[in-house]
């Protein structure tokens, strides 16, 4: 390599690294816990709880959506979700003019109408979770954090060129404890950035994809979903709804063999403003990853559409397991925890040898 | 034994093979249950495995 080229990819290695590197510290710190924020929520809310009735008759998913915004006068509801190992039946809704980003959650128990105890979203998770998505900045925030990962990506790409010259002389592995502090996190540095390149390119790039929901959401429902809106007036008011309960009867009809996962009520991102997005799920390992949305007429209560799911919502669909690496068990959040505290020391040492060689320089 | 330059290939034969058995683990276990979850496990954990195994087997471990 021409010791002009080297400089270069020397400059593009200090820079990106440089300008992100506190944000990726942040995202390493709070991605830890967040690998199990499953096991530590059960932990958190651990509290013992029975549905009143539990072989009663359940309560129509209509009379829960009645229930729960009756507790929250004048709320719009946003989504419906469903509990896997109880019978409860979530409801998210939220103020016409609470600002974005904040919602209503209530877990209610489906045999009786009472509130059920949350299993997960712990205050402390969700800021974890919230620091870590947006920043508590919203849209400006995730899309900031999605530019720190691409220059995430050009560190690692950058760093993976730099690292054929200095080990040019080194078997592989090679750590000159012998040498100075600096020569030692050097070889530190890049041992642990050589083996750690394939998950965080995999981390970083689902991660930056991940910052892109809220863009790739709008951008199916302008194209995919807009001849379903085309010729509709005003959205008709949360009174002049069709029954919930046959909306999500008339969706199993039409994807039948998938799991229900959740609901989206118009003014949400997963559906348009005159339609409930019943949203399904396939059973491999694979498609349980990916949604499928029923859209109903909110006045009518007709299938408008099976949506089609372009390639760009399946590559943010996919990317969030990739990205959370909560789809392999328990070995695989601990390989996570152990790769992210790799990257930890990758980026510290990085950091030192920046300011190891200024102080030399001088 | 240090002064002697490595070509490309040597440099980058344990990082390659790395980088594939990694990928191959993040996406198996993406595919696949069951056994996959821990084969994926597995292979994404030679990342960790790779950076032990090469600190005991001691290029630039201090003479005894």
């Amino acid at each position: 390599m021409k010791p002009s080229t080297l400089r270069a990819w020397s400059w593009v290695h200090t820079w990106s690294s440089l300008v992100s590197t506190v944000f990726l510290l942040m995202l390493c710190v709070t991605g830890l816990p967040l690998v199990f924020s499953h096991e530590l929520d059960h932990l958190l809310l651990d509290e013992a709880w029975a549905p009143a009735d539990p072989d009663g008759p359940r309560l129509s998913l209509d009379q829960v959506l009645e229930t729960a915004l009756a507790r929250h006068p004048g709320d719009v509801p946003a989504f419906m979700s469903f509990d896997e190992d109880r019978p409860v039946v979530n409801v998210t809704s939220r103020a016409p003019d609470a600002p974005a980003g904040s919602f209503n959650f209530q877990p209610i128990d489906q045999t009786s109408g009472e509130a059920a105890p949350s299993v997960a979203g712990h205050p402390v998770m969700e800021f974890v979770l919230q620091l870590h998505t947006d920043m508590f900045l919203g849209l400006g925030g995730m899309l900031f954090l999605g530019l720190m990962g691409l220059f995430l990506v050009a560190a690692v790409v950058s760093g993976v060129v730099l690292y054929a010259p200095f080990m040019r002389r080194l078997p592989f592995g090679t750590v000159r404890v012998e040498k100075a502090v600096r020569t030692r996190w050097l070889d530190y540095h890049n041992l642990l950035g050589i083996v750690t390149v394939a998950w965080v390119l995999v981390v970083g790039l689902t991660g930056v994809v991940n910052t892109l929901a809220t863009p790739i959401l709008a951008y199916w429902k302008d194209t995919a979903l807009r001849e379903l809106v085309a010729t509709r007036q005003a959205p008709a008011a949360v009174g002049e709804w069709a029954s919930l309960d046959a909306a999500v009867e008339r969706a199993k009809v039409a994807l039948p063999g998938k799991t229900l996962q959740f609901v989206a009520f118009p003014g949400t991102d997963y559906t348009t403003d005159h339609h409930y997005a019943v949203v399904f799920h396939g059973d491999t390992p694979l498609t349980k990853h990916l949604t499928t949305p029923a859209l109903i007429d909110i006045r009518t209560g007709e299938l408008a559409a099976v949506a089609p799911v372009p390639w760009y919502v399946k590559a943010l669909s996919l990317s969030q397991p990739l990205h959370f690496g909560d789809y392999g068990g328990m070995g695989l959040k601990i390989v996570w925890a152990l790769l992210d505290l790799m990257t930890i020391v990758i980026l510290g040492s990085g950091l030192y040898l920046w300011v190891a060689r200024r102080r030399q320089g001088r | 034994m240090r002064t002697r330059r490595l070509g490309l290939g040597a440099v980058f034969a344990v990082p390659v093979v790395l980088f594939v058995l990694v990928l191959i683990g993040l996406i198996g276990a993406l595919l696949a249950d069951g056994a996959w979850d821990g084969i994926g496990a597995a292979l994404v954990a030679l990342a960790v495995a790779t950076t032990v195994w090469a600190r005991l087997r001691g290029p630039g471990r201090p003479r005894h």
